[in-house]
């Protein structure tokens, strides 16, 4: 194609940008009561996640005490942590800044 | 986590008290002494959360979404606090009000999941449960308890993931 005249496009600032879309963490903690196959099906049936994944982020939680499960802007973070905590897992937010 | 909820299986499923019946649909066969406690249950619990215990049960039942920003979480609680406390509700008065039906749907049974995990966190944090196996298990009745609602728990997840 041909190249036409540049077009006069305003850049967004970066910092403004990265300050907006920053990524929450959601993160389960390892508890002693919550069962281990328990744990495994609700981020499946929360997340979508395959068996396998579920599986893998259970035993991070599990052996490591904790694991990011989620991430993404601060609404649907606080979402998804209202859903882990509708089923009673130990569910905390954060990000970087 | 805990994982005694498997040891406790093999004497569980002998009864198979739960069974996928169809697409959505389940029966239970739980005997009448089980119903009695699963219909009992729930307003206990319900008793001591309107009770607002300031201590770690309450917290247990309640996390933190911001553990260490004070102001953030105090405006989450008042977003979600009063959503949280129904769903919660609700889940517990089907697990009371279906303890005697021997058929279930895929919403009913979910509701017996999180309201057997509820009274599980409750109970479990009372009893100090840890990770650590107990060389000799309790067998005061509050543990005992505590062990079959891990049983039935596991139970449920089973049947509900497909794996029963």
């Amino acid at each position: 194609m041909a190249a036409s005249a540049p077009l006069e496009v305003k850049e967004p600032e970066v910092e403004e940008v990265t300050g907006l879309s920053r990524p929450w963490k959601v993160i389960v903690w390892n508890d002693p009561i919550n069962l281990m196959s328990y744990v495994a099906f609700v981020f499946q049936k929360l997340f979508g996640y395959s068996k396998e994944k579920a599986h893998k982020l259970m035993m991070d939680v599990h052996t490591k005490g904790k694991a990011v499960v989620a991430s993404g802007p601060r609404e649907k973070s606080e979402l998804d942590v209202f859903r882990l905590h509708e089923h009673g897992l130990w569910a905390t937010m954060e990000n970087d800044s | 986590m805990g994982d005694d909820g498997e040891r406790q299986l093999s004497a569980a499923r002998w009864k198979s008290p739960l069974r996928r019946s169809g697409p959505g649909t389940y029966t239970v066969a739980f005997g009448a002494e089980d119903r009695a406690v699963l219909r009992a249950l729930p307003a206990q619990l319900g008793a001591a959360i309107a009770a607002k215990p300031e201590d770690a049960v309450f917290r247990r039942l309640f996390p933190p979404a911001y553990a260490n920003d004070a102001i953030a979480e105090e405006e989450y609680r008042s977003m979600v606090q009063p959503d949280l406390d129904e769903a919660r509700a609700l889940a517990l008065t089907t697990l009371a009000q279906t303890a005697d039906a021997t058929e279930l749907s895929e919403e009913q049974l979910d509701a017996w999941l999180r309201a057997l995990n509820y009274i599980r966190l409750w109970l479990g944090t009372l009893l100090d449960i840890s990770e650590d196996e107990p060389e000799e298990e309790p067998e005061d009745p509050a543990h005992l308890l505590y062990y079959l609602l891990t049983a039935w728990q596991e139970l449920v997840v089973s049947v509900m993931s497909g794996e029963d």
